[in-house]
């Protein structure tokens, strides 16, 4: 392979650090109305009143939004595809205020000050309810958060509203509560999973104008264009064919830019005034009044027998969705279906539970959502069973983890909202990711522990894995032009956000016509112009939209070999293609160039462009094995990351440098899941975290080194044997840290994150004891 | 940020008359905080251009202009050897170097900032703050001022000795603010052991310093008996960086270390 | 009010409130690649060169560069490249969104420290976040650039 598997630079690298205008702000209209938001200062209340007189006055203000100006339609925000397994239980605007931070009324004024001073006058009465804040105490509470009779479910997801629940669900193989009763060992454990903040360095940011053809045009920081148009127009009731979204580079997304933010407020400006709108979220916006990662409870009980066979799982999960359910239900079943797999010997395995509401920002779709959180408890309730037994937790994992062609009953019966595919692991090198992973580390010379004055050193471990879309349901589609002189415009609905999407779809088209990655023009992600595709989302974009492209360029070079043949007076099978010369065994030849000169001026002229499209049929999930090395201080607590060590199988790297940079940014952030990262609330509800001051992410000094290596591995499902490979970083850091800290210092901490607080004061606790 | 008016007087006296004489009015210095910690205001009032960014090093001190960036004080040669340099210590740990380009050693004084990393290390050596109207002051003083009538910080004046120090911060990250902070000197045989991010205002713990002045020689009980002294004497308490026993854990450790270091440099 | 500014190495006069910070007026006038990450100084994003040294342009008040030098990443053309091409080199690049503000600070650093240490590099760059990267291909990048004597 000369293209796919190469380190080529980045298609869009050089000139965004050269400042060259690319984000959704930078393409504002100049003349740009605010939109801007009042927002709840309560955690749950009832508008009684709204007094705007004061704002509509104000010279300047073009709109004042409450409730009573949108039409009453409940939808879902989740950016998903459609029918959604989330609840449609919001409103643009509601009577009810849900958490500190929900959108009340919107201002639309010519600029910044005007809007805000325009926001200052507006005077709300609110009838002060009491929230629901502790989502252990939210299921069959008195305060019901949803009482409004018009939300529904699209297909059975379990949604009890009345109760508080936004879905629920449960699975089981065989009687786990028999094949535990008969174990020689068992652990059973608690564990909490907190919130936490994606902190994508762009806020979200949308704005809209109107086009000469009287069409909305809005250019959004969105990881889904296509579902955002469905959405929009059905919920705003504008016919679908005025819509076209345009998404522009995207400053980061991790999730936190697959659902709906501005997009409604500054759609329904535009539409209403023929004015061109813009919003930008404050950073405080971001925090509060977008989306966070479902905290979790997780009770896990395990059981083995004496010889070391894990037989039995039983997970229980209570998930937080916040005020609204958005990815409720998805998020709930990652839990199980992207985790449990790993131990896919057990006898017995049962998995279920309930996602409830609180008064409190949504969670949503945050990178690794559902598997980090139970990745974090399987993980750690797996070493604390090996120690248990005494039993090394390597070779525990060793005997007990998913190997090659082997299956799990659970991918069948678990989906994402709905059932599963069964699947064998074509692909699955878990076993040389663990044992090139103790290589890296130094496993055998500092397991456990290392000590020496204050200071200890030890060693953590975690196995992960992840999917590669959602089969049956994700597509990506992809378009190809030739244009003259020989060279192609790839036109991919999928959504580029930063992760190198554009990048490495341009790479897999060049590889299949055998040409260069400057000879196709990547354009992405824009309603009106380009195929169809999910979004960025569900670990899709390489193996999905990744084998879209993979097809369409076939189709095109047997496009350009059918013309050629034409030209070389031929057949097609007598056609050989180089990528630049087209060659007949009767001595004819044709160059690209000249063929596509011809086509376009000269010789039964005609536009070659072929559209493909791919949808999976199975999900094959990369793997990895994550190694943490901590120096710990045992009279403080504070630990210092010395290197973490990962080892992937997912699969042909398509481009090796930007997968090691998904594995990286996602290590880093599962880091600062796993010691610090926490979404705080005060106990009226209000965030006490909604600033970069008060809520820190991993910086450059805490990031000394990463070590990642991929493992030789090809997929034959995938584009060049690729799997995905954008959220598997993400699972094994808080399990590798917490077993760190074990084997360091003999305590468990079992609810994230592993602050230094928490370590010194279990370590004086036990101690005490 | 509503500012209605934004002076650049050409004098001190000038400048200080504005102050005085109009009501909502504020000396602006770097600016660095100024948008988290007012919404609006009348009058700011520059002092850029007032010849104030200084650092002067005299026989006995160093006389910091107010105006002076706490990068530059980073940098400095001399600031960077009195007391082992735990001023240049202090303030390298503060967030990221844009800010500390901006941010200056007046403004870190006169906010009073609880979280302030500059001024426990200000506390442990000898230093004196000289304002327009009222003249010089001891930065503890100041500190211990509640409410001081307008006025213009010129100087910090650090008195040049040939003292040793230590500085820790404990945080979250390099970014974040002090979970707590301690700063120790030893000169001429003398201690002094200085609390912030408490997370009250910084303080110099008075009796802790007395205990240890008392004996010649600092033994491992000694230091014991210092750390609880300290406990008992600075006022502790949680905030959203910490609980009130991980602050005085970390207290102890640290005093232990930071005595145990300054001693052994000594020595 | 009127604000005189050097931005780029040109004069520039522009128009502004008293209240105006630096990242909203050059945003205003073009300077595009300058942008909003966190509001509070914490994030780096809107770093640009007051007198050749890096600064929070989210939180410095307009009128407090009046007659100074501002250079935003538009301004250094030449040495963007340069990084740009190292950061191709290393797989650097994720969203981008923070690579002017963080060539502005190498290109500073670059001038300023001599022979930095690994540490010494991350300290001076601890003020730029990146949440995409996990830093590691950013600095492999930035020791070939200050390795770069050409």
């Amino acid at each position: 392979m000369k293209v796919v598997n190469n380190k080529a630079h980045s298609v869009d690298g050089l000139g965004i650090l050269k400042g060259r205008a690319a984000y959704t702000d930078d393409l504002a209209d100049k003349n740009s109305l605010i939109v801007k938001a009042l927002r709840s200062p309560h955690a749950y209340a009832r508008i009684k009143s709204i007094d705007d007189k004061l704002a509509k006055e104000l010279p300047g203000v073009e709109m004042v939004l409450t409730y009573k100006d949108f039409p009453r339609i409940p939808f879902t925000r989740a950016g998903q595809g459609y029918p959604e397994p989330s609840p449609y239980d919001k409103f643009v605007l509601d009577e009810y205020v849900r958490y500190v931070g929900d959108e009340v009324v919107a201002v639309a004024a010519i600029d910044n000050e005007t809007c805000e001073k325009a926001l200052s006058l507006i005077k709300v009465e609110y009838e002060i309810l009491e929230p629901v804040l502790d989502f252990e105490n939210a299921v069959d509470n008195k305060i019901i958060i949803h009482p409004e009779p018009e939300i529904h479910d699209m297909f059975p997801i379990g949604f009890e509203p009345k109760r508080n629940i936004a879905a629920s669900y449960k699975m089981h193989v065989g009687d786990v509560e028999k094949t535990i009763s008969e174990c020689d060992y068992v652990v059973n454990e608690t564990f909490y999973t907190q919130a936490q903040a994606h902190v994508m360095m762009e806020p979200h940011t949308v704005n809209a104008r109107m086009d000469y053809q009287e069409r909305l045009v809005i250019y959004s920081a969105t990881q889904t264009p296509f579902h955002m148009r469905r959405i929009i127009s059905s919920a705003l009731e504008i016919p679908i064919t005025k819509i076209r979204f345009i998404k522009p580079r995207v400053g980061g997304g991790f999730g936190g830019k697959q659902a709906i933010h501005g997009e409604m407020l500054v759609a329904w400006v535009t539409w209403k005034t023929g004015k061109p709108a813009k919003m930008v979220f404050t950073r405080k916006e971001v925090f509060e009044s977008s989306y966070s990662r479902h905290p979790m409870r997780m009770d896990v009980t395990l059981g083995a027998d004496k010889s070391g066979k894990l037989k039995a799982i039983d997970f229980k999960c209570l998930s937080d969705t916040g005020a609204y359910g958005e990815h409720a239900l998805t998020v709930f079943m990652v839990v199980g279906s992207k985790v449990l797999p790993l131990y896919n010997k057990v006898e017995t395995v049962r998995f279920h539970g309930d996602i409830v509401y609180t008064n409190k920002t949504p969670a949503g779709a945050f990178r690794g959502y559902g598997a980090i959180q139970g990745n974090f408890a399987l993980e750690s309730a797996v070493d604390i069973l090996c120690h248990k037994m005494g039993i090394d937790p390597i070779e525990f994992r060793q005997k007990n983890m998913m190997k090659e062609n082997e299956t799990s009953p659970i991918f069948a019966i678990m989906g994402e909202g709905t059932e599963g595919t069964a699947m064998d692991m074509e692909t699955c090198k878990l076993e040389e990711c663990v044992q090139r992973g103790m290589e890296l580390i130094g496993w055998k010379d500092k397991y456990p522990r290392v000590e020496s004055n204050n200071k200890i050193k030890s060693v953590g471990m975690a196995i992960a894995m992840q999917g590669s879309g959602i089969p049956y349901i994700d597509m990506g589609s992809a378009t190809i032009k030739l244009n003259d002189q020989g060279f192609y415009n790839l036109l991919i609905g999928a959504t580029d956000i930063g992760q190198g999407s554009d990048t490495i779809l341009a790479q897999i088209a060049a590889e299949v016509l055998m040409t260069t990655i400057d000879k196709v023009i990547v354009y992405s992600s824009d309603t009106d112009l380009t195929p169809f595709d999910c979004g960025a989302y569900a670990s899709s974009t390489t193996y999905v939209s990744g084998n879209a492209v993979f097809k369409a360029a076939m189709n095109m070079k047997n496009a350009i070999i059918k013309e050629a043949a034409r030209v070389l007076e031929t057949q097609e099978a007598d056609v050989e293609f180089d990528g630049k010369i087209l060659t007949s065994s009767n001595g004819k030849t044709v160059s690209l160039e000249d063929l596509s000169n011809q086509l376009f001026y000269s010789n039964e002229q005609k536009q070659l462009s072929v559209t493909s499209s791919y949808v999976g049929h199975k999900s094959p999930p990369p793997f990895m094995a994550g190694f943490v090395e901590i120096d710990i201080d045992k009279e403080t607590g504070e630990v210092d990351i010395v290197d973490y060590v990962s080892v992937v199988d997912c699969g042909t790297t398509i481009n090796p440098l930007l997968a090691e940079g998904q594995v990286n940014g996602a290590i880093v952030q599962g880091l600062g899941m796993a010691m610090f990262e926490d979404v705080k609330y005060s106990s009226n509800g209000k965030m006490i975290s909604n600033s970069l001051i008060n809520y820190k992410i991993p910086t450059r000094v805490d990031i000394k080194k990463l070590t990642t290596e991929f493992v030789d591995s090809y997929e034959t499902s995938g584009p060049f044997g690729a799997k995905s490979v954008g959220e598997i970083g993400i699972d094994t850091p808080p399990a590798a840290l917490a077993n760190a800290v074990y084997n360091a210092l003999g305590i468990r901490i079992n609810a994230l994150p592993i602050t230094p607080e928490k370590i010194l004061l279990s370590l004086k606790e036990k101690e005490n004891k | 940020m509503l500012v209605t008016k934004y002076l650049r007087p050409e004098s001190l006296s000038d400048a200080y008359k504005v102050l005085t004489e109009e009501k909502k009015s504020l000396i602006i210095a770097g600016g660095a905080w100024i948008k988290l910690s007012i919404k609006k205001i009348d009058t700011l009032i520059s002092i850029d251009n007032l010849n104030l960014n200084q650092i002067e090093i005299t026989k006995d001190s160093l006389e910091i202009g107010s105006m002076v960036t706490l990068r530059e004080l980073e940098i400095n040669k001399e600031v960077n050897e009195l007391y082992d340099g735990i001023l240049a210590r202090a303030i390298h740990k503060i967030m990221g170097i844009n800010i500390r380009n901006i941010a200056t050693i007046g403004g870190s004084i006169m906010g009073k900032f609880p979280f302030s990393d500059i001024i426990p290390a200000l506390l442990v050596m000898d230093t004196k703050l000289i304002f327009y109207k009222q003249g010089e002051i001891t930065l503890e003083e100041y500190l211990e001022t509640p409410k001081m009538e307008k006025d213009i910080l010129l100087k910090v004046i650090i008195k040049k000795e040939k003292g040793v120090g230590f500085f820790k911060k404990v945080a979250k990250t390099p970014l974040d603010f002090s979970i707590i902070n301690i700063a120790i000197s030893k000169c001429n045989n003398k201690f002094k052991v200085c609390l912030g991010s408490t997370p009250y205002l910084a303080k110099l713990a008075i009796n802790t310093m007395e205990y240890l002045n008392k004996h010649s020689k600092i033994s491992e009980e000694i230091i014991n008996s210092a750390i609880k002294i300290m406990i008992q004497e600075i006022k502790f308490n949680k905030n959203v960086r910490s609980s009130k026993e991980y602050k005085e854990e970390l207290a102890k450790v640290y005093l232990k270390r930071g005595l145990k270091k300054v001693i052994a440099h000594v020595g | 009010m009127l604000v005189n500014l050097i931005v780029n190495n040109q004069n520039k006069v522009f128009s502004c409130e008293p209240g105006d910070f630096l990242l909203d007026t050059l945003r205003e006038n073009n300077y595009l690649s300058v942008r909003r990450g966190c509001d509070t100084t914490n994030c780096g994003v809107c770093t640009v060169l007051f007198d050749g040294k890096p600064v929070p342009s989210c939180s410095l008040l307009t009128v407090k560069a009046e007659g100074h030098h501002i250079t935003t990443v538009e301004g250094i053309q030449k040495e963007a490249e340069k990084i740009g091409k190292y950061f191709g080199d290393e797989g650097a690049d994720q969203c981008g969104y923070c690579n002017p503000s963080l060539a502005l600070t190498v290109y500073a650093m670059k001038k300023e420290l001599k022979n930095p240490t690994d540490e010494e590099i991350k300290e001076y760059l601890v003020g730029n976040l990146c949440r995409c990267t996990g830093y590691i291909a950013q600095e492999r990048a930035i020791k070939k650039y200050l390795g770069d004597k050409s």
